[in-house]
């Protein structure tokens, strides 16, 4: 079993519910140590994703990358620029085939999860998404299939997610708070903890 | 929330209608996707320089867009970051063939959506520099927090390093400038009381009668320290001294001063404060050159101030002097 194009298409779909259904606990998050933009932010990407499926390209790779100019489009703030480029970078390493194995798949979520950290020069412990996504990366094992390797990885995401409520933020606006963001779980590691459930449960087939 | 608006989402591009209509012998502003640049942009064979942020700022950035400063300004919806489909259009309609310097203020949003604008400008040829200003004092261990913030000190950038690509400075030579002006800048800023982004329709944080936020961010982000009011002396006093602690200018030097209202403080206090801070820097032998006193780099409706001083070398004062012509800042033509 592989993902193919329609799979994709339901990973998209699924992201566009789960942060319009998650929009009000993702500002909430940023609320306590950002500027409570996050929920919105997403869900306007994602609903704009969502908005542009009949229109995008048949090949996967330029799929992702046009998913990826959406996001920069519509999402703004430092969320549009390292969403974009995580499927950016995946569409970039994206093999033309009409279905993905799970080496493929790694190799894309690799490309996205190094874009992100290369764009955002976080490191592992600074209260951010890479908290979530490293151990996620991490736990991927492709000789496990899709379905076992992305499950694994999506449950490494959530305790990378919950790792981030003791941290002192290092990067972004909750930065300026030093101690004070002690005891929040971190909004941008949410978003993407929620972005590879998704993947996990809606690939669950492949 | 009591606002002169129509519409909470509709705010940033109505005021941007206003700024066309008002000033059209100065700037176009393009709405899809949303940047204000220069009347006769782009200028063949000058530099051009492109700043953006978050509105809410006002007259920063759309309200320096003109002959002597910015060709094109990118405004971002109230305190959020602009996209980098606008800054990537903004740029290449400000390029003149010679390249374009971005002065970015330093939060993270911001220096992501023009990280990017820049890759995809390279994609088409366009050769840009990016500067990054960060000259709050406020934020003391940067080391573990994202950087010094970007604020007053981006006016003196915008406005000298217009001057010299005005001139013909190369964009190498000018973006070298630039990060002088930011390595020479310190600011401090302190808020009365909070402000009420739009869209969300309450203050972000809240001040008693008696209280003070000492090194407060343009955004309402917290300050080093929660107090009670003081005199104007003393508050300029503890600004100005943080500043100094940061900022070698020694006795017989020449600064560019700006005492800048956050949005809702009177002039008959910006001045009150400028008169304070003369006085101080005048007991230290510091001869303040230049000085900017009114709302240059605001917070919506803020009731509080920052001060920004430049130590400034013959070239920065010779610039500054040079002719603007902005909706916000007009000398010399």
């Amino acid at each position: 079993m592989a993902v193919d194009r329609a799979s994709v298409i339901a990973w998209l779909n699924e992201l566009a519910r789960v942060y319009s259904a998650n929009c009000g606990l993702l500002t909430e998050l940023d609320s306590a140590i950002g500027d409570a933009d996050h929920g919105a932010s997403m869900e306007r990407g994602f609903l704009a994703v969502q908005a542009d499926i009949p229109k995008l390209p048949e090949a996967i790779g330029p799929l992702f990358k046009a998913v990826a100019a959406t996001l920069i489009r519509t999402v703004g703030g430092a969320s549009g620029p390292l969403y974009g480029t995580f499927f950016l970078r995946a569409g970039a390493v994206c093999p033309d085939k009409p279905a993905l194995d799970a080496h493929d798949v790694l190799a894309l979520f690799r490309a996205g999860v190094e874009g992100i950290v290369a764009r955002g020069k976080a490191s592992p412990g600074d209260k951010t998404m890479v908290d979530a996504l490293t151990p996620a990366l991490a736990a991927m094992n492709p000789e496990a299939g899709v379905a076992a390797m992305l499950e694994a990885a999506a449950e490494a995401a959530a305790a990378g997610m919950k790792a981030t409520i003791p941290l002192v933020a290092r990067k972004g606006r909750a930065s300026y708070l030093g101690p004070r963001s002690v005891g929040h779980q971190d909004p941008g590691a949410t978003s993407a903890w929620m972005l590879i459930r998704a993947a996990a449960d809606q690939w669950r087939a492949a | 929330m009591k606002k002169l608006i129509n519409n909470p989402q509709d705010v940033v591009r109505e005021s941007l209608e206003g700024l066309a209509l008002a000033h059209p012998d100065l700037v176009r502003v393009s709405f899809n996707p949303v940047y204000v640049v220069r009347r006769d942009a782009p200028v063949r064979g000058k530099v051009g320089v492109v700043s953006g942020g978050g509105s809410g700022h006002e007259p920063m950035h759309g309200g320096y867009v003109g002959r002597g400063m910015l060709d094109a300004a990118v405004p971002g919806a109230v305190f959020t970051s602009p996209t980098p489909d606008q800054i990537e259009a903004a740029t290449r309609d400000a390029d003149g063939g010679a390249g374009v310097l971005h002065i970015i203020k330093n939060y993270t949003g911001d220096i992501l959506n023009f990280e990017m604008a820049a890759e995809l400008c390279q994609m088409q040829g366009i050769d840009t520099e990016a500067v990054v200003i960060n000259d709050d004092v406020a934020v003391e261990n940067s080391l573990y927090t994202a950087g010094r913030r970007g604020v007053g000190a981006t006016v003196l950038a915008e406005k000298i390093c217009g001057a010299a690509a005005e001139r013909g400075m190369p964009l190498k030579e000018l973006a070298a400038l630039c990060r002088r002006v930011n390595e020479n800048s310190r600011s401090m800023g302190m808020a009365l009381t909070s402000c009420t982004v739009p869209a969300a329709g309450k203050p972000t944080f809240t001040l008693g009668d008696d209280e003070m936020e000492m090194g407060i961010g343009i955004h309402g982000e917290p300050g080093r320290e929660r107090m009670p009011v003081e005199g104007a002396r003393e508050i300029v006093a503890r600004m100005t001294e943080a500043i100094l602690a940061d900022l070698r200018l020694p006795s017989g030097h020449s600064a560019i001063a700006v005492v800048n209202g956050l949005g809702g403080t009177p002039l008959l206090e910006l001045y009150l404060l400028y008169r304070e801070l003369q006085r101080l820097l005048e007991a230290r032998g510091v001869v303040i050159a230049r000085r900017l006193v009114g709302n240059y780099i605001t917070s919506l409706e803020m009731a509080g101030c920052s001060i920004t001083l430049l130590h400034a070398d013959e070239e920065a004062l010779d610039l500054w002097d040079d002719p603007v012509v902005t909706p916000g800042l007009r000398w010399g033509a």
